[in-house]
Order: structure tokens, then sequence, then C-alpha cells
């Protein structure tokens, strides 16, 4: 009986904007999501890291606006009419906005078909998931908005300066 | 009576007079003499008095009520002005800055009863006066006690509150032991009557036909003489009904109306016992409780008595607010009635261009042109509207300033040092809610110079400085940013002393002490558990000062710099952006992007030929009639391509900084524009360039320059 009710047992249900990247399929938690607006002017920001495109007005808030591509390590965006602006609540209520080649869809995953990924695990993207979902339609990787945040960022441009140095 | 809604208008004005009364005793020990300030004080206590009595803050009431007094001694000449009296008379403000704060925290007052203020009040007058005051001063209280309860008394009918005398107590026993009716009355004679004493007279007569007037109030020997206002109340012993009592009364010609009623000794006789302290007028609720309010009774009833009232309601009252829940109080913003008027403007100017869009888009259609005039004017109306609303959150920072000359001359007496504070700029004006946060830091930086800061006269003398040590704050607006200095002309920081301290308090190694520049030590001052002071006073020296207050500044967005000078006195200068400011800016197009500089950093604008640069030291300058100006290639600096042609003028923006300047070459000036200020949130603020953002009329973003990190 235990067994079986074990089994059964349903896990938390979240629901998550997957957005895609090239062919990658990201999804991010749909309670840190705010907004989803069309691409639109983006007011650049000189002398700032070059993942950070700008900034844009949301309803009269400054709200800067970084490009997944580019801090991920990918090609840079190729704005489309798909790309969007995913606009995210951070930690501490800042919003913050992801270009995105495209929306998928929405989708629901118990929180039990959500793998747990380990930090530094040898994964494409580890570093910036928290986990991997499986669904019908495949595998999702879900953003671990965290390391979004502009502490992390800048964390990790040092590491790699460093790194960049030892090298040299 | 529900005083709740009153509440912010309360503590709002009881800050307002706390304020004035402190400013008012201040000029008052500079100036003991000064009539308009006793005035205004007496003005301020008695207002503050009054508004404590009609909320029902019983203990806060007595205690400005004992203040009062002692003002109203001074009005009077009977009391001169001196040091102690004035000092009880801060530790009285004191207090009741404390009724309020804990007002304003819990809507109670709470149970302290600040006994020894009100005893040193007392002292203070027992100086020229004895008990003699006691009575009336117990009179007055009762009174003034609350404005309900004086108001209460005037509807209730005057007869209930006669006072008796023992023969009179007496009589009426008597003739209610012989089975008489005791009545009592009140006559109020018509307005129009010209012979009052003449129809008193008629009253009487046709009263003693039937029975005995006991006792009239005021004295038959009074209402003789015409002394008494329109009407007067007597007891009446008789054998007749009621009735008749009215009847006879009312035979008599102008008389407005008649109160009689059952006269009872025992109710009467107590609220006349009451009446031996308190007036006649207040102490009436205490037979009309019922229908006064729970506040007014306990206002009303002498003090031993309101004690026990106000314990017993007490409990009551508080458990009741509780399982209210009333929420704290909301924060609040004066407005100035012009902004609310350009704010109302902007309303109806907003409904017109409502009505107007909806004929336009009504009427017959590809009148698209009409609309689309209308959208416009739409708009423009709302970005005022906005920005007004900006507007009405700024608030001047003298709200917070203003508590500073009282805080140095408490200081003043309690260090021994003489000091002076000048403040300029206090119409400064921040957002509300960075005003509400900047006190304490200041606060903290002005303890310090007093305390840290300014030398003992004896030192001071020494070192050639005058006796008296000033300390400034200045505040004023630059660019973007509101400034505020505060300083002080005392011994300054002694690096080498701080960076023993840092050293023995293992902040910092002996080699890296070696190795800091002067400034990086003095910065160590910023340091958490870090002071200077040699002995620990209650000033300062606490060590939660300088860390407290980088924090503070910098959780808004804020910097904190100190400038020293060993000997000559230091200055703390606190930087903090204008979130939310209105600026005036010039528009200028950089490489295509568009960028605000603001106006008040700008000199001048001027038109320069690609021949006028000249090469100094590899950079380019220009002479700007006869001083050499640098130039800063904007589109440089911002990293972009500027679009003008290599030959062509160039417009150049002349910037100050300081007593530098530069000259900012741009692409095209746009104009000029008032924007609204927004901050650029941490991820872009990397830029040192860029101070914040604006929103543009068509909804796109403009940075702005921060001309100073660019010169």
């Amino acid at each position: 009986m235990n067994e079986l009710s074990d089994k059964e047992s349903v896990g938390e249900l979240i629901q998550y904007i997957v957005i895609r990247l090239g062919e990658e399929q990201f999804g991010i938690d749909i309670r840190f999501v705010d907004n989803i607006v069309r691409m639109q002017q983006i007011t650049r920001v000189p002398k700032v890291q070059h993942y950070l495109k700008g900034v844009i007005n949301i309803r009269g808030e400054i709200v800067p606006v970084m490009s997944l591509r580019l801090i991920m390590d990918m090609n840079a965006d190729e704005i489309t009419g798909k790309s969007r602006i995913i606009i995210v609540k951070m930690s501490n209520g800042n919003l913050v906005g992801l270009i995105v080649d495209q929306v998928d869809h929405v989708l629901t995953l118990d929180s039990n078909n959500v793998e747990n990924v380990r930090r530094g695990e040898d994964r494409r993207h580890g570093e910036f998931l928290s986990g991997v979902g499986k669904y019908e339609g495949g595998l999702v990787s879900i953003l671990d908005l965290n390391t979004l945040e502009l502490e992390s960022l800048e964390s990790r441009d040092k590491d790699r300066e460093k790194q960049l140095l030892a090298t040299e | 009576m529900d005083v709740g809604q009153y509440l912010g208008v309360f503590l709002d004005e009881s800050k307002e007079h706390l304020q004035g009364l402190n400013d008012n005793i201040m000029t008052l020990e500079q100036d003991p003499t000064n009539e308009d300030c006793i005035n205004e004080i007496f003005r301020a206590a008695h207002s503050l008095k009054g508004m404590a009595g009609t909320m029902g803050f019983k203990r806060m009431q007595e205690l400005t009520h004992h203040m009062e007094d002692v003002f109203s001694d001074v009005r009077a000449g009977q009391l001169k002005v001196n040091g102690d009296m004035i000092d009880t008379l801060f530790k009285c403000l004191d207090a009741l800055q404390a009724y309020v704060d804990l007002i304003s925290e819990t809507q109670d007052e709470g149970t302290e009863e600040y006994a020894d203020i009100v005893k040193a009040l007392s002292d203070i007058r027992a100086g020229k006066s004895g008990g003699g005051a006691q009575a009336s001063e117990k009179t007055e209280a009762a009174a003034d006690a609350a404005p309900a309860a004086a108001d209460a008394a005037s509807d209730a009918p005057a007869w209930k509150t006669i006072k008796l005398d023992n023969n009179a107590k007496s009589s009426i026993k008597d003739a209610s032991e012989q089975g008489k009716n005791i009545f009592g009355a009140t006559v109020n004679i018509q307005e129009s009557c010209i012979l009052k004493a003449a129809r008193a007279f008629l009253v009487f007569k046709g009263l003693e036909e039937i029975g005995e007037v006991i006792l009239s109030e005021p004295s038959t020997q009074d209402i003789e003489d015409e002394k008494f206002d329109l009407s007067f109340s007597m007891v009446i012993a008789t054998e007749e009904s009621i009735d008749k009592v009215k009847e006879v009364i009312n035979h008599v010609s102008e008389i407005d109306s008649v109160d009689c009623g059952e006269f009872d000794l025992d109710a009467v006789t107590s609220a006349a016992e009451a009446a031996e302290a308190a007036e006649a007028a207040a102490a009436a609720p205490v037979e009309t409780a019922p229908v006064a309010a729970p506040a007014a009774q306990a206002a009303s009833a002498p003090q031993h008595e309101a004690k026990q009232a106000e314990s017993a309601k007490q409990p009551a009252a508080q458990g009741g607010k509780k399982a209210a829940g009333k929420p704290a109080i909301a924060r609040t913003v004066r407005v100035d009635i012009d902004k609310l008027d350009v704010l109302m403007n902007l309303v109806s100017e907003l409904i017109i261009a409502k009505n107007s869009l909806i004929s336009a888009a009504t009427s017959e259609k590809g009148d698209s042109g009409s609309v689309n005039e209308q959208i416009e004017y739409l708009e423009s109306v709302t970005t005022n509207l906005h920005e007004s609303v900006m507007k009405v959150r700024m608030v001047p920072i003298d709200s917070v300033t203003q508590k500073f000359p009282r805080m140095i001359r408490d200081l003043n007496r309690a260090l021994g040092k003489p000091m002076e504070l000048t403040m300029t700029g206090e119409d400064t004006e921040m957002d509300r809610t960075v005003v509400d946060e900047i006190g304490d830091p200041l606060m903290h930086l002005l303890r310090n110079s007093a305390d840290h800061g300014i030398e003992p006269p004896e030192e001071r003398v020494k070192a050639g400085k005058p006796e008296t040590g000033q300390i400034f704050l200045h505040a004023f607006q630059d660019g973007n940013n509101v400034v505020i200095e505060v300083g002080d002309d005392g011994r300054g920081i002694d690096a080498e002393a701080v960076k023993q301290r840092a050293i023995e308090r293992g902040v910092i190694t002996p080699e890296q002490g070696e190795a800091m520049s002067e400034k990086a030590i003095i910065g160590l001052l910023f340091n958490a558990g870090f002071s200077t002071a040699k002995v620990v006073s209650e000033i300062s020296g606490r060590g939660v000062g300088l860390d407290v207050v980088k924090s503070k500044v910098e959780s808004l967005n804020g910097e904190v710099d100190v400038r020293t000078k060993l000997g000559e006195g230091s200055t703390w200068i606190i930087r903090l952006p204008v979130t939310m400011a209105i600026i005036q800016a010039l528009m200028v197009k950089v490489g295509g992007e568009t960028y605000a500089i603001p106006l008040d950093s700008i000199q001048i604008i001027e038109d320069v030929a690609p021949d006028e640069i000249k090469l100094v030291q590899n950079k380019e300058v220009i002479n700007l009639r006869g001083s050499v100006t640098p130039l800063i290639r904007l589109s440089e600096s911002l990293d972009v391509q500027s679009n003008q042609p290599e030959n062509s003028n160039m417009v150049v923006v002349i910037v100050r900084k300081g007593d530098q300047q530069a000259g900012l070459v741009i692409d095209e000036m746009l104009g000029q524009l008032e924007i609204v200020i927004k901050p650029l949130g941490k991820y872009t603020s990397k830029c040192k360039f860029i101070s914040g953002a604006t929103i543009l009329g068509d909804g796109e973003i403009a940075l702005i320059l921060d001309t100073n990190a660019l010169v």
C-alpha cells in the first residue's frame, strides 16, 4: 500500500514558460515572470558588460535587458518577429528583461519529474540550471534565475578574467 | 466620539507645535524678554493641550497643562526666564515628543506620567506663588479638560450644577423633610429683552407666591443688579407640582425657555463637590455622563476621579484598539496648495482631452487628423500630470534639519563647549522617502562634530581659534545629486591616531598601515566598531556612528566622503541622488543616440570650427575667451560612431565642475526638456558617465549624462 501511494503521490505542480534559444529549450518558473513583451527599441548603455543590451521602458520603469544567448556564450541574438523579452522579477524585486528567440508554450511539471542538476556538474549550461524537466515533448532545462543575479554574473566574469590571466 | 480619524492630523499638528515650541524656547533662551516669542509659545502650548485633550490623551494633556501654566506666569510677568527653567522646559518637550512618538506607534499615550518633570514645573511656579495657584490650576485643568466636555456642559441645564453652600443644603433637607417638592429651574430670557432684572424679579416674585426660592445662581443680589447673562438658575421648595412652577415662570413675558426638573440633592451635591475644584460648566458631564462621550467623562471629573475612571477605561480601550487592528499611522506628505492646484488643472484638462477624443472618435470616420491631435494633447497632459505628481513627493529637507539647532544647543550644555550651528539650503527638496531616511545619518555626523570635532574652549583659545566652535550644515542641489555637507572648524582627524587605533583593534596590521594612504586610513573610520574618542561618552563614541551613516547613505544610493585638515576641522560630504527628481535638461544627439545633459551644469554652448582645436599634451583643447578648455568627444566616451562629417563645425557644450570646465562635443542639439530622473538600477549602473535615465514623450529612454564624471 505504502509503496503504491508513494509512487502515485504527486509532487508540487509548477508551471514553466518554455522558451527557445536556437534548438534548445529552457523553462522559466512562471511565478517569476512578470510580463512577456515583443522586441522593442533597446536603449544602449555604454561601458557595461556585453551581455547587457541596454534598458527598456516597462510601465514607466527602467528595466535592464540581458541577452540570454550572450550570457550562455552562444551566438549573438538574431532578432526576428518571434523574438521576445521575458521580464522576470528577481529575488530583490527588481525587474530584468531576458531576450529569447521565441516563447513556445506553458508547461506544467510535477516537481517529481524535475531532476536536480548539481552545481559544477558537467552539462551544457549546467551552471545556469536548477534542474532538467522531463515531459512528453522531451527534455527542458530549468533556468536558475539566481545565477542571473548581478552578483553571481559579476563573480563569474571575475573568475573568467582570472582564468584568462592564468592561461596567458 | 470616534477621534481615530483625526489621529493623523493630531500627530502632524503636534509635531509642528512641538517643533515651534523648540524653536521658540531656543529663541527665548537667547532673548529672555522677547514677548512675541513668549506669546507664540503660550499659543502653541495651549493648542497642544487642547488637541491632546480632545483626542483623550490625558497624560499628555496634563503635562502640557503644567507647561502652559509656566508660560502663562512668564507672560504675566510673574516669572523670569532662566537657564534652569529652559532646561526643564526642554525636558518637558522631550517628554511630550515621547508621547507623540508612542501615540504614532501604538495609538496610545502609554502610562508614563513624568512626575519628575511635572514636579519641576510646579517648583518653578512655586518659586513665585504658593498653594493658591493649585486650586485655580485644577479648575483650569478641568475646564479645559476636554472641549467635548465643555460642549456637553453647555447643553446640560445649569441648575444641575448649581453650587450649594451648607445653609442651602440644610434648607433643602429641611424642606424635603417637610414633604415639599424640591425643583431646580434654569430660566432663559429672550435676547431682545431690555429689562432683564425686572423679568427676573417677576419670576422670583411669582415663585415666592407658591413656595420658596432657596438659592439662585447668580445670587439674588447680582440678579437685581443685572449682573447676569441671559439665564439664571435656582432651587425652589414648593408644595405645588412641577407644571405649576413652569406655568408661573412662563407667565412672565419675554421668557425664552424654562428648564425645570426634580432636584436630587445627592446627585447634585456630588456634582457640586466636583465643582469645588472645577468650574461649574466642566463638572456638568458628571451628571450627564451617560449621554456624554466616555472620553469626556474621564476628562471632566476632578483629577482623583479621573484617574480611577481612566485606569478602568485603559485596558478596555487598549483591548478594543487591538481588536480593531487599526493599521499604523499612514505616512503623509504635506502638499503646497499650488502644487495641488496644478494637479487639479491637469486633471480637468485630462477630462477635456478624453471628451474631445470621444467626440472625435464618434464623428465621421476618416477624420484621423483630429484624433491624432487629441492624442497628442492627451499625451502632453499625462506627461505633465506625471511630473506634477512626482513633484508632490518632493519635500524640503528642513523637516529633518529643523531639529538640529535644539540638538546642538543640548550638546552645548552637555559637553560644556560653546558652539554654534549654521545651516543653509534647508529648502533643498528631495523625495519624501529620502528625506525620512537621512535624518539619522545627519544627526550622527553633527554629534560627531560636536563631540570629537570641536575642541574644549581652552584648547581652542590656545590654538588661536575663537572660543565658540562652528558647526555647519550646507545642503544644495548639484546636478542630479543633493549634496549635504556637515562639518566643523574643530581639530580635524588625526590620520596617525586613526592608524594606531586601527592597528590596536586589529582592523589592520602595522604593515598594512604603513602602506596605506592618509585618505585610506581616514576611510577606516567608516568601519563598524571604530571610534577614536578617547573617552566613550554619551554623545557619540559608541562606535556605532560612522558605519551606520555609511550604510544608510549607501542604501539610498548615495555616497559619503570626508575632507579633513588636522587642526582646521573636517567636513563630511553626503551625496544623494535625487530619485525621481525633475530637472531641466538639454537633449542632445550623439551618434544617433539621445542623451540628456542637466542644464544647471551647462555654462554655454559654442560652435567650434575644426581649426580652433589645438593639441596640448596630446589632448584636444580650445581657447575659450582666454581659458584653455579641454575637449571631450562624447562619441568616444560613449563608444558610438559620430555621424558628423570630419571637417564641419562642431557643437560644443561647455560644462563646469567646480572650478574646472570642459567642452563636450555633441552631434546635434534637440532642445530643452523638463525630465523626470529615473534610477538606472544596479545592472546598468556600472557606467560612471550615466547618472540615470528618463522616459521621453514617445516612451523611449534617454540616458542622463553625469558631467561631473566626464570632466
